[in-house]
């Protein structure tokens, strides 16, 4: 049986960091202030390093540009994205804390069917917090909530659940459409309301979007790597899909869960299609060879932490899609300088610390 | 002839779309009775655009409603998606009263045929009301067709019957002790419409998309969804959901007595690929004339009682079902549409507790299942089940 928490939800203010890409402004935080004010923000500044990015009052917060990324992490810089909001990834890998929760900031607080403002942040907390149910789909969807259970036919010996490791939220008003369906599309809004979080079941793949997630960085940090996009890169807007894809065949080797679902955020901003799908273009043919790379990677036994799957994987890829295009020998090297970057910055507990540098504030 | 008055045109273009209009109170009242007249000719009023012109508050509306005797809820526009020829409704009947059970239902069932397979072990005849083209089989009907077969079809499995003897395409199979219920807008469910809609739109099991069934109205795939898996699959099985009185086994029926289910999410989804899911007979639908093989009831427990929770005959079943749709390329789906289903059983459990022997059953059958892999021969539902009994022994 699942034993549902009726205990209010642990603020977790000190085990857990908010990271935001941004190239504008952060007026955004103004909406999420209730919410986000308890908590430590790492801001990772895309574009232009000599621009200063406006943070409202009040916000405790560490901002790195791209002089910094470059100055802490030298050559292995060349793993961080620039000009694409990939470079958040520099902030999952300089924080401290066990969990971190990254939004984009054209996202703001959605309201719930009976009106009330959602928060986002909690509901993530509650996903992390409780199991995940990969082995066997539930059809009343997370049996660990308030109200829910294990249906009949449920075996007693999967009721544990295992930990939860990544938590996917969805988005209400400008849905998270390809190019293609946005140009069929351009007024289609997401107005329903699905009050559902379930696991993704083992061997299934799906689309991660980075716009509203949160994740256990000490359980799957290091394969929350987004990749060479945007600025010389041939691809662009598959960052957090490529994470998506590693972090779950990485979750699914080790028996950790992915949930999807709530929380929803209001996402207001419908980038421009065009400029899309010339970013996309060869995402959507090299996604047709990369799903079933994905799907048939088996990993070895004896990788037996998030960093061996990950290298085992950039091996992989170099091994079998370096053939679809040069571009994918270039990422399996940068994935290989990811983790040695994330190894350096984040030595194991015991270990003398060996980053280039505190983080400034 | 005068041509019609731009008034009129946006009234004819209001009509057009009265489906996806939300508020009709910002109209004058005599603009809101001349939309109202329009729709009542095209013969567009449905429940919910009822519920629309009526939330106007105007007067002579309301007025004309009751001269008119509309009343609601009225029977549903019929829905354009399926045909009586292609339906079937199959009733297991438990209990002998099932006067509640199909006035409750008629404005949903009363066009389809609709078989009702009476328990073979209850003595007492079937109170059913007049009005439904239905037949009515019992255990000398099961006798007569099968003999002496090793399939008992007793309790909740005399459905399986009904599934035997139906000539359809499609049959939908819901719990005797289940009503309608009502969305969060307030309609009433179409439980017929929804599981249709379901069986007729593809499955998508080799990639899950984050926004659900993408082709409901208002949604699509999302970013990062393959194109070439955008085409989808046949849907074979559509399992639906219950609100109040959820299916949980006796033991959690025991420690969460007072538990309903009262959370309605509005989402069809397909189950992905290699995972298996537990498949509740209460509210079901499935394309007979594709996996009909595959629908019947294999697992049996020792003190299999009269109660849901007593039995995992279609938990069985939809296993075996499951595992057939993965190895042949069909879908299953799982979500809407949600039946009311009642308390009558919930304060038996515990008399249950004691001879059940559920606790330990679907540890063993569950890794079967998600072991079985099917040979590259069977092509067809028939040659998969075989397959899979072949494995069972």
């Amino acid at each position: 049986m699942a034993s549902a928490s009726h205990a209010p939800t642990p603020l977790l203010k000190d085990e857990l960091d908010i990271v935001i890409p941004t190239i504008r402004n952060l007026d955004f935080l103004e909406m999420w202030r209730p919410f986000f004010q308890p908590y430590h923000l790492i801001i990772v500044q895309d574009g232009d390093p000599s621009k200063t990015i406006r943070v409202p009052e009040g916000f405790d917060y560490e901002l790195y540009n791209r002089n910094d990324i470059n100055r802490m992490l030298g050559p292995k810089a060349s793993c961080i994205s620039f000009k694409d909001s990939a470079c958040r990834c520099f902030g999952y890998m300089v924080s401290k804390k066990k969990y971190i929760y990254t939004i984009d900031d054209d996202c703001f607080v959605a309201k719930d069917p009976s009106g009330k403002d959602i928060n986002a942040l909690e509901q993530h907390i509650k996903n992390l917090l409780s199991p995940s149910t990969p082995f066997f789909f539930n059809t009343l969807y997370d049996p660990y909530r308030v109200g829910a259970d294990f249906v009949r036919g449920y075996p007693f010996s999967l009721r544990e659940g295992v930990p939860t490791a990544v938590s996917h939220g969805l988005w209400l008003n400008i849905p998270d459409y390809d190019a293609p369906t946005q140009l069929v599309k351009p007024l289609e809004r997401n107005t329903r309301y699905v009050d559902a979080i379930l696991t993704i079941p083992k061997g299934t793949l799906f689309p991660m979007c980075g716009m509203n997630l949160a994740f256990d960085r000490e359980l799957i940090g290091p394969a929350m790597y987004f990749g060479l996009m945007g600025d010389g890169q041939p691809i662009g807007r598959y960052d957090d899909m490529w994470a998506g894809w590693c972090t779950k065949v990485i979750t699914d080797h080790l028996g950790l869960g992915v949930k999807t679902g709530l929380p929803y955020i209001w996402h207001s901003k419908a980038s421009n299609p065009f400029v899309n799908l010339k970013k996309e273009y060869n995402g959507i043919f090299w996604q047709e060879e990369l799903i079933p790379f994905f799907q048939s990677v088996s990993l070895p036994k004896d990788a037996t932490t998030v960093q061996k799957c990950y290298l085992e994987l950039a091996k992989q890829v170099r091994a079998k899609l370096g053939k679809v295009d040069g571009y994918f020998n270039k990422l399996a090297d940068s994935m290989v300088t990811w983790i040695e970057a994330w190894d350096e910055l984040n030595p194991p507990k015991g270990g003398a610390p060996t980053a280039n540098g505190p983080p400034k504030k | 002839m005068r041509p019609p008055s731009l008034l009129s045109l946006t009234l004819d273009s209001a009509l057009l779309h009265i489906a996806h209009i939300a508020d009709l109170s910002h109209l004058p009242d005599h603009l809101v009775i001349d939309l109202f007249r329009r729709t009542l000719s095209a013969g567009k009023l449905t429940e919910k655009v009822l519920k629309l012109f009526l939330a106007t508050g105007c007067e002579e509306i309301i007025l004309a409603v009751q001269l008119l005797n509309i009343k609601q809820p009225i029977v549903p526009v019929l829905p354009t998606r399926c045909s009586e020829s292609e339906v079937d409704i199959v009733i297991a009947a438990l209990q002998p009263n099932l006067t509640t059970f199909f006035e409750a239902w008629r404005p949903f069932f009363s066009r389809f045929h609709i078989i009702v397979v009476k328990d073979p072990d209850m003595a007492e005849n079937l109170q059913i009301p007049t009005g439904f083209d239905l037949k009515v089989y019992t255990k000398s009907d099961i006798n007569g067709v099968l003999g002496a077969s090793s399939i008992n079809f007793s309790g909740h499995s005399c459905r399986y019957f009904g599934y035997l003897v139906s000539r359809k395409k499609y049959v939908i199979s819901i719990d005797d002790n289940c009503l309608p219920v009502k969305d969060t807008a307030g309609s009433t469910v179409d439980v017929v419409a929804q599981h249709m809609a379901n069986l007729k739109t593809p499955a998508t099991p080799f990639f899950f998309n984050t926004l659900y069934d993408p082709y409901r109205k208002g949604v699509d795939f999302v970013r990062g969804y393959p194109f070439s898996l955008r085409e989808g699959v046949e849907c074979m099985l559509s399992c639906g959901l219950w609100m109040h009185n959820a299916d949980y086994d006796p033991m959690t029926h025991v420690v969460k007595r007072n538990q309903r289910n009262t959370t309605y999410v509005d989402a069809v989804m397909t189950v992905p690929l290699g995972a298996m899911l537990p498949v509740s007979g209460i509210n079901v639908a499935f394309n007979r004339d594709v996996l009909g093989p595959a629908m019947f009831p294999g697992l049996r427990l020792q003190n299999e009682g009269k109660h849901r929770w007593d039995t995992l005959e279609d938990i069985w079943n939809g296993l075996c079902a499951k595992v057939v749709c993965d190895s042949l390329g069909y879908g299953v789906k799982t979500g809407l549409p949600y039946v009311m289903r009642s308390d009558a059983e919930a304060g038996k459990a515990l008399e249950s507790l004691k001879d059940w022997e559920g606790v330990k059953v679907m540890d063993d059958v569950l890794p079967f299942f998600q072991s079985l892999k099917l040979s590259r021969t069977a092509v067809t539902v028939d040659d998969c089940v075989k397959g899979a009994s072949w494995n069972c022994t």
